[in-house]
């Protein structure tokens, strides 16, 4: 019976963590999560912070920064990338990102820039000879 | 001396869905992913928290090393689900079941305990096998 309890619980940790996954971007209110996991605030942040480690809060700004960089890397511009994700002004969206990534959305996106133009310039850059030859990718 | 692993091959049938299954599903990150001209293209991903082992999601097709006879085979192995590729690691083996499971991945083996801690099997949208882990 309490193997079961803890099921229940996992899965409504889980679809919590799976619905910060898809609305990151929103407003998202943890009052509301824990409301609709049937949770008390405080027990629905013990509990997840339990499983993944860290509080809802830090996990939904790890997400949108983790969406941040793929769009950066796909050359959308700062401005947009933070309204994308969530923030509410680019400026604290910068800050975050410097603080988690270690350097500026701007200088982040310039690199991966760099790397993608790099690639597209000389696809073979970025293949291990062994793997290139195997396919007959010589020129 | 042998210090690390780099790249890791995994045989896949079909690289847009390998990419939904690796990227959208596992959550893993896109390392590279360039056209290699003729339809050909060098796929590789990376676990969230080891972005330097490049998984390369290797498309099964006829040239360079496979001949029409080998795709066959190949082809027919992973859809028998006769490889498995690799071991992966997680801190709460119930709750990453769960969410794949709620992604609709498949599981050949629900969370079972072991000597050295908890696994479970699950199958990528080719047919390879993977452990999922958690250890003690």
């Amino acid at each position: 019976m309490e193997q079961y309890e803890k099921l229940y619980l996992y899965k409504r940790i889980v679809q919590s963590k799976l619905f910060i996954d898809k609305h990151f971007a929103d407003n998202i209110d943890l009052d509301n999560i824990a409301d609709q996991a049937c949770f008390s605030k405080f027990h629905f942040i013990r509990l997840f912070k339990s499983i993944y480690g860290r509080s809802p809060h830090n996990y939904l700004i790890s997400v949108r920064i983790e969406k941040a960089k793929k769009f950066l890397t796909e050359g959308v511009s700062v401005l947009d990338v933070s309204l994308r994700v969530g923030f509410d002004s680019p400026t604290s969206f910068a800050a975050t990102f410097k603080k988690m990534v270690g350097k500026t959305p701007s200088a982040y996106r310039g690199q991966a820039m760099i790397k993608k133009l790099a690639i597209t310039a000389n696809p073979l850059s970025a293949v291990p000879n062994c793997f290139a030859q195997t396919h007959g990718w010589t020129k | 001396m042998i210090t690390k692993l780099s790249h890791l091959c995994v045989y896949v049938l079909n690289q847009d869905s390998a990419y939904d299954f690796y990227v959208n599903k596992l959550g893993f990150a896109v390392h590279t992913d360039a056209p290699m001209g003729e339809g050909a293209r060098w796929l590789t991903v990376t676990p969230p928290e080891q972005p330097e082992l490049e998984i390369t999601l290797f498309l099964v097709a006829e040239g360079g090393m496979f001949d029409k006879e080998t795709v066959a085979t190949m082809t027919s192995l992973i859809k028998k689900g006769t490889f498995g590729a690799a071991v992966f690691t997680c801190n709460d083996l119930m709750a990453t079941y769960q969410e794949l499971l709620a992604k609709g991945v498949v599981f050949k083996k629900v969370p079972t305990k072991e000597f050295y801690g908890y696994e479970a099997l699950f199958l990528d949208d080719s047919g390879n096998w993977f452990s999922l882990a958690q250890v003690n």
